[in-house]
């Protein structure tokens, strides 16, 4: 930009821009921007015990994050529940989202009923599935005459867990994907139909490619979301639960360090460690757009 | 052609059946919770798959004790403020910032947006212990003020909003400005209300959100009399262990409210979360 003198228009402009932006800047370098500092500031210190200053320890809280076997499994089990939940979570909302998208009758009451759960609390959600759940007297267990130890086997309780994950995000990613298709012109559909594609043929060679966009975007929005899931464990899971260790997600362990164990060091070291983990992976997804994103 | 017809009907008839399976498996568990609310523990827990309504007639009486036990005027109170709050600093602030980012000229524009921009690329729970430790040094652990703290600004809806201010045709304003109108002024008057969909939209979600809210609420309100209904759902697990109609009951008040919002303005939900969430 030249250097220029400004008029008088000009100033008075950016005088009233500045006293917009001001709240909402003031407001994120206080609430967001000190906050990363003082975060990772913080994550090289000891945290003292009552009274006493904390004591800097260098890169110790590190070290021993990454030498306990906790902290990787936690890190396993956020990704085992990224993995049901992303996935399912978009291909069954992106069927649902097609068909609601053919103006057959009722399709508003479809949609009401699968968007429910996204205006539920969490917590609530998480407890009513707990009691469905429920190895002795839950409903799921009694409809199918079974004594599965839905949240308390370690080997199973990572599954149900990402069932509610799934069960609660797809009304989201359908109204996503239901603006994404309206965005598509009738006209391409005409055409395939001329030349004799089939539903099937239309959805694969039309709807994937120029709905990628949006695709794209969910993934990326649900796997940011789910690394960072903590609800649904810290619900469902009781602190006695012996599957707790195999389904404890990162953000739960960050909870616990930081506001049951009263470790703030070790806190701040571990959600540091998650924020490089996502930063990393938002790269990766970066990368992935170019090649797998379809634009006109 | 007769047979594409059949054809046809058949691919309607099992799209419905599908659409009616998925919406069966999305309705169970909430039906499950209010029938389960309004039986006797006794009921609740007995193991017979079609014994699904309760047999010694509905109680409501469980909502009663748990409304009383928990005292939920209260959280209801507190998170319906929490809300309030929420929403009313989200807008304002997003609104003023949102307009100045999307129509005005300044120096150093450009720097301080990608302070909006950076906010948003950050996982959220990197700012949780430093807030909670501000808001513990103000001595505002378990008031409203700490409920509301990291909603007081939004980089999300500053974000949303200057997308909607830079959407409107930019003829309009210099028609006001050439009527001697100063800036505040064409905000208020003329720009403002033009992006009355994209603050709706903003509010719903600000709204939505506050209301699922677990984790903070949690930290900053843990006393009973202070805090919201997810937190407080998250305390009464640990005493109902095994009252299930009492833990369902909870629930159920939990939810309602926000469900018959929802269901009486399901459109504005929708379009407003699915052009927030599309924008994000």
């Amino acid at each position: 930009m030249k250097k220029q003198k400004m008029s008088v228009a000009q100033k008075k402009e950016a005088m009233w821009s500045y006293l917009f932006v001001a709240p909402t800047i003031i407001g994120l370098v206080v609430l967001n921007f000190y906050p990363i500092f003082s975060t990772i500031y913080q994550s090289f210190f000891k945290t003292g015990d009552f009274g006493l200053g904390n004591i800097f320890n260098g890169v110790d809280n590190y070290v021993k994050l990454m030498s306990d076997s906790t902290i990787w499994q936690a890190f396993w089990n956020t990704i085992k529940y990224a993995i049901i939940e992303v996935p399912f979570g978009i291909a069954i909302a992106l069927v649902l989202a097609v068909f609601l998208n053919k103006k057959l009758a009722g399709t508003s009451a479809f949609r009401t009923i699968f968007f429910l759960p996204m205006v539920c609390a969490p917590a609530a959600v998480a407890m009513v599935w707990k009691w469905l759940y429920n190895s002795q007297f839950g409903l799921l267990n009694n409809i199918f005459g079974t004594q599965i130890e839905w949240i308390t086997n370690p080997k199973i309780a990572w599954i149900s867990i990402g069932v509610i994950g799934v069960w609660s995000i797809i009304g989201y990613n359908m109204v996503l994907f239901i603006s994404g298709l309206q965005e598509i012109p009738g006209d391409y559909y005409e055409a395939a139909r001329i030349d004799g594609a089939s539903g099937i043929r239309q959805f694969f060679d039309i709807t994937i490619p120029l709905l990628s966009p949006t695709t794209f975007f969910i993934v990326q929005t649900r796997i940011i979301g789910a690394l960072t899931i903590f609800d649904l464990m810290f619900m469902v899971m009781d602190k006695t639960n012996v599957a707790l260790s195999k389904v404890q997600s990162v953000v739960y362990l960050f909870y616990d360090y930081s506001f049951n164990i009263g470790d703030k060091g070790m806190g701040s070291a571990l959600v540091v460690i998650l924020l490089i983990f996502i930063m990393i992976v938002t790269v990766i997804l970066q990368a992935a757009e170019k090649k797998f994103v379809y634009h006109n | 052609m007769e047979s594409y017809e059949t054809k046809k009907r058949l691919t309607t008839i099992l799209i419905y059946v599908i659409l009616f399976i998925v919406s069966f498996i999305m309705i169970v568990p909430f039906a499950w919770m209010i029938l389960t609310a309004l039986k006797t523990n006794q009921e609740a827990i007995s193991v017979n798959p079609f014994y699904i309504f309760p047999a010694s007639g509905w109680h409501w009486e469980n909502f009663k004790t748990v409304w009383k036990s928990y005292n939920f005027l209260i959280l209801y109170k507190n998170t319906l403020l929490m809300i309030l709050f929420r929403v009313i600093c989200a807008c304002l602030t997003a609104t003023m910032a949102g307009y100045a980012f999307g129509r005005l000229k300044f120096p150093g524009k450009n720097a301080l947006f990608s302070l909006v921009l950076i906010q948003m690329m950050v996982p959220a729970q990197i700012f949780i212990i430093p807030q909670y430790v501000m808001v513990s040094k103000l001595g505002m652990l378990n008031t409203q003020f700490g409920l509301v703290f990291p909603g007081i600004v939004t980089a999300f809806g500053t974000y949303l909003l200057k997308v909607g201010y830079e959407g409107l045709p930019k003829d309009l304003e210099e028609a006001a400005g050439l009527d001697g109108c100063n800036v505040a002024q064409r905000f208020l008057k003329i720009m403002m209300p033009l992006t009355r969909s994209s603050m709706v939209s903003l509010g719903i979600f600000t709204a939505v959100f506050a209301f699922k809210d677990l984790m903070w609420p949690m930290i900053v309100c843990s006393k009973a009399e202070t805090t919201t209904l997810s937190a407080a759902l998250a305390k009464m697990q640990g005493q109902y262990t095994s009252d299930y109609p009492a833990m369902m009951a909870a629930a159920t008040l939990a939810v309602v409210p926000m469900v018959v919002i929802y269901v009486i303005f399901q459109k504005q939900f929708v379009e407003g979360i699915a052009t927030s969430g599309g924008k994000l």
